[in-house]
């Protein structure tokens, strides 16, 4: 997953040139991703992994680096795999913006 | 101790004649001398900007030598035109109406527009309304990122996040709308070989809250150095009528009203006046915070924003590169 998620942005945003990007680099410090970015960012991990990510995780303790995201990644699935267990149709419906 | 109010009136205050007194020297020049302009040419928007640089160019070309253009079109409010009249009547200075909903039904703007914005609201259609929002930067440390609140027939609302391609869609395709009327305004300046005049303030020119090669251009730009706050008190001056300085700042660009705020800066202009003041002059958060009234941690998210704001602007500021 980690490396995924460093291929993208890499890919997407240092097109290509991945000399000095860490995976503790802050997007938002360093420059890399605008809010057009983090959209774009956010509906590949979307897409990739399956979560929905709410207007309220839209913040940088989740998504400000690649080591954040792949932790914020991991509790969504955790979270996702509980509250699918327990309600799985109320999930996916309240999951939606 | 100085209270609050004088510190913020202290900040931002300008001496209104001496200002205009040097901003009228320098368009004559400019548009004179260096340009070598007959006269100036003005998108008059019914806002303030406008009519303060349409009042400025009057009074520093004489008001035979200005053209202002009222340029609607389909989303436009119907108060932009009768303010900018207005604005025009009270200067005696020569009009035109051009009307630029044929222009941008030709270029397919609205079409465009409203295909991007099924890409997440798929029942958008006729008799629907739209506005793009940021959330205010009082919603906690979120990322700005953009919804879009449409308004259906029977007044139902709704505000739905935007993917990137519907953001990028519905920008791309609106920006026509600036850019129509830059082609509208070159149009008659080369006509009567004027110099077209851009109307941005010092907060949205060095915030980017601007289309490049849209309301961005311009032949001079005579209020580009001041806060929004100093336009106001310039217009005060110079006697702009009272409704239009009333009047909340709006983008006119869609079809929901909208104000800049919640399009573009955020917060309302006068905190973010002081905020760029304070960033641009090495003014702590703490030592604004206190004197402004706002939290710290407000004023540290402001300059954050602006920071960012400005990363983004770079682009938008750039002319043509070429091979030294």
């Amino acid at each position: 997953m980690l490396q995924a998620i460093r291929r993208f942005v890499i890919d997407n945003y240092l097109f290509g040139e991945d000399a000095k990007f860490g995976n503790e680099d802050s997007f938002m410090e360093t420059g890399i991703i605008d809010s057009t970015g983090i959209l774009e960012l956010v509906r590949f991990v979307e897409s990739t992994y399956r979560i929905k990510v709410t207007d309220e995780e839209f913040i940088p303790d989740n998504l400000d680096s690649v080591t954040k995201l792949v932790s914020f990644i991991h509790a969504k699935q955790s979270t996702s795999v509980q509250t699918d267990r327990e309600t799985p149709v109320q999930f996916a419906e309240s999951s939606l913006q | 101790m100085k209270t609050q109010p004088t510190i913020v009136s202290d900040l931002l205050h300008l001496d209104a004649a001496a200002e205009i007194e040097r901003i009228t020297g320098w368009i004559r020049e400019t548009v004179f001398h260096k340009l070598r302009r007959k006269g100036a040419v003005i998108g008059v928007s019914g806002g303030i900007d406008s009519a303060v640089v349409s009042c400025l160019c009057a009074r520093a070309l004489g008001n035979n030598r200005v053209l202002t253009l009222f340029m609607p079109e389909a989303d436009s409010s119907s108060d932009s035109l009768r303010l900018g009249r207005m604005v025009t009547e009270s200067l005696n200075v020569k009009s035109m109406l051009e009307d630029i909903s044929p222009i941008l039904t030709g270029a397919r703007c609205y079409e465009r527009r409203d295909a991007s914005i099924r890409l997440v609201v798929p029942e958008y259609g006729d008799g629907y309304r739209c506005k793009i929002v940021l959330p205010g930067l009082l919603d906690g440390s979120r990322y700005a990122i953009f919804s879009i609140v449409v308004q259906s027939p029977d007044g139902q609302t709704k505000k739905v996040r935007l993917t990137p391609e519907a953001y990028l869609g519905i920008v791309a395709a609106t920006n026509f709308k600036q850019r129509v009327r830059k082609m509208m305004e070159y149009h008659h300046a080369d006509l009567l070989q004027y110099a077209v005049a851009g109307t941005p303030n010092l907060l949205e020119y060095d915030q980017g809250f601007f289309v490049k090669n849209g309301d961005g251009a311009a032949d001079f730009k005579p209020i580009a150095h001041l806060y929004k706050s100093q336009v106001y008190q310039l217009a005060a001056y110079l006697g702009v009528p009272e409704e239009i300085r009333r009047r909340p700042p709006t983008t006119d660009t869609y079809t929901l009203e909208q104000s800049q705020e919640e399009f573009y800066f955020t917060l309302p202009y006068e905190q973010m006046d002081l905020c760029l003041y304070g960033k641009d002059h090495g003014i702590s958060a703490s030592d604004l915070a206190h004197a402004c009234g706002m939290t710290e941690d407000l004023v540290e998210r402001a300059y954050h924003m602006i920071e960012s704001k400005r990363k983004v602007a770079r682009y938008l500021h750039m002319q043509s590169i070429t091979i030294d």
